[in-house]
């Protein structure tokens, strides 16, 4: 086939944990080269993380070889990995909050003299101009953005000359305008030779940036596509190995009357900070409104308000009654909001930070929303024992079995414990907060599936997300946040990515192109 | 009248074995070991050169000869090195290469360095076969307080800066530099990210596990140095059971005090060593009752310090990110 040298290539990897337990990867063997960008698709719990982990020296496979521009090597610490010029980028950054870029970006390297944080910061300025990241080198990495964080993790590894870049899911937390420069900065590299692995589940995205695409299925290697030559279809097929449906359903709103009025809701942050400042929006029950924001933009504050979690300033926020009485929801007990029928399912950044207890067992998980219930002085522990296997087969949750502690799942199946714990409630309001975060293709359109379900039984869905492709096809009318204010509520019908884009970067769309 | 020239050069020797424990234990905690076993190094890292110099002093005893200054300083420096870095070690082991809980491991390490301490104590005053239960000596106290030449011809400014033995200079020293390390090199930075987030330094190519235990046994041994310093120069040479007091745990309190800043802790050591001998120093009259007030104060001040520190919000003020975890890569 291909005459050239691979930069890298993993052959015959297999890896297991929990001693053969579970099997991560199994048999796979990639190929990558120089000036080309490769993506690695396939659905949660795939096995492209630990693959990944494995060549950046995290762990260390069972089986296999690595071989780097041809050169068969051991890779046992990411120490190892950065000496052969390989650099991950890890979804979850890895930064030391307290110090700055510069710190961060020099951290363990062991280069000659005194500790001169000027010319290092000068050498980071250089890569900047290099590759066009805009960045202080003297700034706390608390005081950051994410993607400004990821701008440092990125230069981390340029720091280091490393040549083969892997990026875990760089865009799942960025604006669309962010995801472009970040690609302006990806065709850079590739332009100067570099090897470059990214990771995603926006297969729009992979459309844009990518040359090849490899995908794995259940830690499985299942084929290589050239990206211009096959479609989003083909490899969602590969990911799933079978047939799915790309366009999300959109059933019609039912026109109910409104089920939560929210007024002048203001909020503050401990530390004084305004995070809402005079929301005011309805929501019908049968409607999905979309929250869209940059992250940080007062999402948070706003569902933890209507759910009786976070203290307020000033507003209301007024639940309507199926007979029309109104009844004010705050500084009530969120255990009241709760039993009236308003359920928040909050994915987090760690998603076990809120809503699970790592350490219990799924069955337990569901007994925290359920433990209230019942007359007698014992809990009931086999309805939840019910619901959780329920959960797990309707939603495929992959699970050794209900008594495995939820902190051993991967990250796409503890959300949908979570989601679908919310869900089974049989709420009025459901407001769930990046619920796809992470997930993939299949549980993706599992969950948009049950959105539109509660929809159709006439509960008012309050549904905050990240990927704005989706956020547009799945809403009814899109609310837009920017910083903590009201920006603009837009008919999802009607609108396009690049208008919401703009109301989130700047107040009710104003002043042109966004910055 | 106060008596200024009197008072601080008391407080500053009060200072010492607290300037130590807290030097130590900052070293250790920038390295996200909570070590709560430093009251415990501390009585090993005193006990140990207890031993040393006693069976030195004995071998002198028996073949009539003099003390050599350097051996005397030596032999119980090297024995109260080995001892708190022995302790070190057990904590390491413990704690990073077996995942132990910190606090458990610390405060059992803390009981046993106490019990440790007092059962050789008692057995070396057995020895002695003296009649008050302690023991005395008095030859290596005098080579630890050689004093500078310059002291006695310097009036009131060598009596409050000159007038210590060396440990008390070195103690200072050994602040300074760690306070240097810390804010100012390649290795003070690592090892802060360590402490900080373990998995981002391992992700750099630190060896954490390696700084961890580096960190903790050094900082071990310059806290049994405080132990050492409270025998050898403060108390004259004399070891009594339980003599140390509390000192070990205001030692940790100072961590705190001076958010995590050896330098900072100079300066707050001697303010605490005041506050622990101000009674001494203020007139109560015939009523004993008042000085068992006024012998509170350092612990008072220690409880308000504690409140006003952890309502102070700044990121940088805040005890390492990672304190008091154990790591480990595979973890999921």
């Amino acid at each position: 086939m291909d005459q050239r040298v691979p930069a890298v290539s993993m052959r015959n990897i297999t890896k297991t944990f929990n001693s053969g337990a579970v099997v991560a990867n199994k048999d796979v063997s990639i190929n990558i080269y120089r000036g080309e960008i490769l993506a690695l698709l396939g659905e949660n719990g795939s096995g492209k993380t630990t693959l990944m982990n494995m060549l950046s020296g995290i762990y260390f496979p069972d089986e296999g070889q690595i071989f780097v521009d041809g050169k068969e090597v051991v890779i046992r610490s990411p120490k190892d990995a950065l000496d052969l010029g390989i650099g991950m980028i890890h979804q979850h950054f890895k930064l030391v909050d307290v110090l700055t870029a510069t710190e961060n970006i020099i951290l363990g390297l062991k280069e000659k003299g005194k500790l001169d944080l000027k010319a290092a910061a000068k050498k980071i300025k250089d890569i900047c101009d290099q590759y066009g990241f805009d960045l202080d080198p003297m700034q706390k990495v608390y005081n950051m953005s994410v993607s400004q964080k990821q701008t440092v993790e990125i230069i981390k590894v340029l720091y280091r000359n490393a040549d083969i870049l892997i990026l875990d899911e760089p865009t799942a937390v960025l604006t669309p305008q962010e995801t472009q420069s970040l690609f302006n900065v990806l065709r850079n590299m590739k332009a100067d030779g570099k090897a470059v692995i990214i990771i995603t589940h926006k297969l729009n995205e992979v459309r844009e940036i990518s040359d090849f695409v490899d995908v794995l299925r259940h830690g499985e290697f299942i084929g290589s596509l050239t990206t211009s030559e096959s479609t989003p279809q083909e490899w969602t097929d590969m990911m799933v190995g079978r047939k799915v449906t790309l366009n999300i359903e959109r059933p019609d709103p039912l026109g109910l009357p409104p089920r939560l009025k929210v007024k002048d809701l203001t909020v503050r942050s401990e530390e004084g900070l305004i995070k809402l400042d005079h929301v005011s929006f309805d929501v019908s029950g049968g409607e999905v409104l979309g929250i869209a924001g940059i992250s940080g933009s007062g999402q948070k504050e706003l569902l933890e308000a209507i759910a009786g979690l976070q203290v307020t300033e000033e507003g209301s926020v007024i639940y309507v009654e199926d007979d029309g009485t109104e009844e004010e929801l705050l500084n009530q007990d969120p255990n009241k909001i709760r039993r009236m029928g308003i359920t928040l399912s909050f994915v987090p950044e760690d998603r076990l930070g809120m809503g699970l207890v790592g350490n219990m067992d799924l069955a337990d998980n569901m007994m925290l929303r359920t433990f209230r219930k019942g007359k007698s002085p014992f809990t009931d522990r086999k309805n939840p024992h019910k619901r959780a296997e329920l959960i797990v087969k309707e939603l495929e949750v992959v699970t050794p079995s209900i008594e495995t502690s939820v902190r051993r799942l991967s990250g796409g199946n503890v959300q949908k414990v979570l989601v679908g714990r919310e869900i089974a409630e049989a709420p009025k309001v459901l407001m769930t907060a990046y619920a796809v975060r992470g997930l993939d293709i299949n549980s993706s359109y599992t969950i948009y599936d049950l959105i539109n379900q509660q929809k159709q039984k006439g509960v008012a869905v309050i549904y905050v997300g990240e990927d704005l492709d989706v956020l547009i096809e799945l809403s009814d009318r899109i609310l837009v946040l920017c910083e903590g204010e009201l920006s603009g509520i837009l008919d999802a019908r009607k609108t396009d990515k690049n208008e919401v884009g703009l109301y989130m970067t700047s107040l009710h769309g104003e002043g042109g192109e966004a910055s | 009248m106060f008596d200024i020239v009197s008072f601080f050069p008391r407080a500053v020797v009060q200072s010492v074995p607290l300037l130590c424990g807290s030097t130590g234990e900052t070293i250790t905690e920038k390295s996200g070991n909570l070590n709560l076993g430093i009251p415990g190094i501390m009585y090993v890292g005193a006990i140990s050169g207890v031993i040393g110099s006693f069976f030195y002093e004995q071998s002198l005893k028996a073949s009539g000869s003099t003390i050599n200054t350097f051996l005397g300083i030596a032999i119980p420096m090297v024995c109260s090195i080995l001892g708190s870095l022995l302790m070190g070690l057990i904590y390491c082991f413990l704690t990073v290469s077996l995942r132990a809980n910190q606090n458990v491991t610390g405060l059992a390490l803390t009981t046993f360095g106490v019990g440790f301490g007092n059962f050789f104590g008692g057995s070396l005053i057995k020895l002695t076969g003296s009649e008050v239960p302690s023991i005395a000596l008095t030859q290596t106290h005098g080579c630890f307080v050689h004093k500078l030449p310059l002291a006695a011809k310097t009036g009131w400014f060598g009596k409050m800066f000159l007038n210590y033995g060396f440990l008390v200079y070195l103690a200072i020293i050994i602040a300074l530099i760690a306070a240097y390390v810390l804010r100012h090199t390649r290795l003070g930075l690592n090892l802060r990210s360590v402490g900080e987030d373990p998995a981002t330094a391992d992700a750099a190519g630190i060896n954490v596990n390696r700084y961890k235990y580096f960190a903790t046994c050094i900082g071990s041994v310059i806290a049994g140095l405080g132990g050492l310093f409270y025998i050898m120069d403060y108390a004259s040479g004399v070891w009594s059971n339980d003599g140390f007091g509390d000192r070990g745990w205001l030692a940790i309190a100072l961590v705190i005090f001076t958010i995590w800043r050896p330098n900072v802790g100079v300066l707050a050591s001697i303010l605490f060593g005041a506050l622990y001998i101000l009674y001494l120093f203020i007139p109560t009259g015939a009523n004993a009752a008042i000085k068992e007030f006024y012998k509170m104060i350092p612990y008072v001040v220690t409880l308000l310090v504690l409140v006003t520190v952890s309502m102070r919000k700044r990121r940088e003020n805040q005890p390492p990110a990672s304190l008091g975890n154990s790591y480990f890569r595979e973890e999921r």
